[in-house]
């Protein structure tokens, strides 16, 4: 028993043990995901925060010792958000042609959902770095957390709120759109992307692919609008 | 071995990116600058396969790349039992309006007799 403390100990203070666990625990999240038939409750994002995060604070491990392996994962972000442009390039045609509709749309729904949430938080009595933080929260979380530190908010912070904002959107998208009688693949998956970024986007490809290449457009759209607009609106309201 | 020149392709492109937001102080984070630059780069054969290789794959796996930043939560757990109620109704609220706003406003203008009908292409 000492022996296996021991290799606990040892083992779980090595980067290994974050690759490991977000791999494995990511992987098992996954396929009960396809099991299910990929319902929107079972996603695999949820899922695989929850265990790793009770697995955590359940053995006392501090984050920083489990990102120390999880940053190998982590950083592909920034390539995936370059590999964006692939999506984008494949429907050049489409985006060339419904530009002004799609931008239209990206700037108004990205608007509401950034208003919505900073106006809520500020009639909720939020502290100012909290409603900072949650001015990025739909665009995916790398970039979140660029436009949370350029408005003053706590990046850390943001990605978080980004992640929980995708996760929502990945989980109520199939039922908002069912209720709204949006029926285009197109427009739920344009909406699901503005709204919910990487994670929303990643959801919308498991169910159609018109839908994912739509979203990945609004993903790709709202990272360049968010990032050139959000520091502009809160430079104003000083 | 093409995903990995692609990913080698993307990673260079991330770090022109970021070269040129901290040379001309851009207000954009930079892998957004290396998207930007990467679609006319597309156009070129001998880069677009490659990078078409990387961003499948990568795209394929986008929801993984999450997970590190997600389990961050546990960090910012003193937030969630201090606020948590009320940011879990403004997290859920605002992104219902954003999706909404965004899916009837684009569903409006495609929708115009004259524009593209939304079953095409």
């Amino acid at each position: 028993m000492d022996d296996f403390v021991q290799l606990w100990v040892y083992l779980s203070s090595t980067p290994l043990f974050g690759l490991t666990a977000t791999l494995l625990t990511y992987a098992a999240a996954q396929a009960v995901y396809d099991r299910v038939g990929r319902a929107p409750w079972a996603n695999p994002v949820l899922w695989s925060v929850v265990c790793i995060g009770l697995v955590l604070v359940a053995t006392g491990t501090a984050y920083p010792t489990y990102f120390a392996g999880a940053q190998f994962v982590h950083v592909l972000l920034g390539p995936a958000v370059v590999a964006l442009a692939w999506p984008l390039w494949l429907r050049r045609a489409e985006v060339r042609r419904r530009g002004v509709a799609l931008t239209v749309a990206a700037l108004l729904g990205g608007l509401a959902a950034a208003g919505s949430a900073v106006g809520m938080a500020w009639l909720f009595g939020m502290p100012p770095d909290i409603l900072r933080s949650l001015a990025p929260k739909s665009v995916t979380a790398p970039v979140a957390m660029g436009i949370a530190e350029r408005i003053g908010g706590v990046p850390a912070l943001a990605a978080v709120f980004a992640v929980l904002t995708g996760m929502v959107g990945a989980l109520s998208a199939k039922y908002l759109f069912n209720l709204l009688r949006i029926d285009s693949w197109a427009v739920r998956g344009f909406a699901l992307g503005t709204a919910s970024h990487g994670i929303g986007a990643a959801r919308a490809l498991q169910v159609h692919a018109d839908a994912g290449a739509y979203a990945g457009i609004a993903l790709g759209l709202q990272v360049v609008l968010a990032s050139l607009l959000t520091p502009f609106v809160f430079h104003w309201f000083r | 071995m093409m995903a990995l020149r692609g990913l080698a392709i993307l990673l260079l492109l991330q770090a022109a990116g970021e070269a040129i937001v901290h040379a001309v102080s851009l207000p954009f984070p930079g892998p957004v600058v290396g998207l930007v630059l990467l679609l006319p780069a597309l156009g070129v054969a001998w880069i677009r396969e490659p990078v078409a290789a990387a961003a499948e794959l990568l795209l394929a796996h986008l929801s993984l790349l999450f997970v590190p930043v997600g389990v961050g939560v546990i960090t910012h757990l003193h937030l969630v039992s201090e606020y948590g109620l009320r940011l879990l109704v403004v997290i859920v609220v605002s992104t219902w309006v954003g999706m909404a706003a965004t899916a009837l406003v684009l569903r409006a203008l495609l929708g115009k007799p004259g524009v593209e009908d939304t079953e095409r292409g």
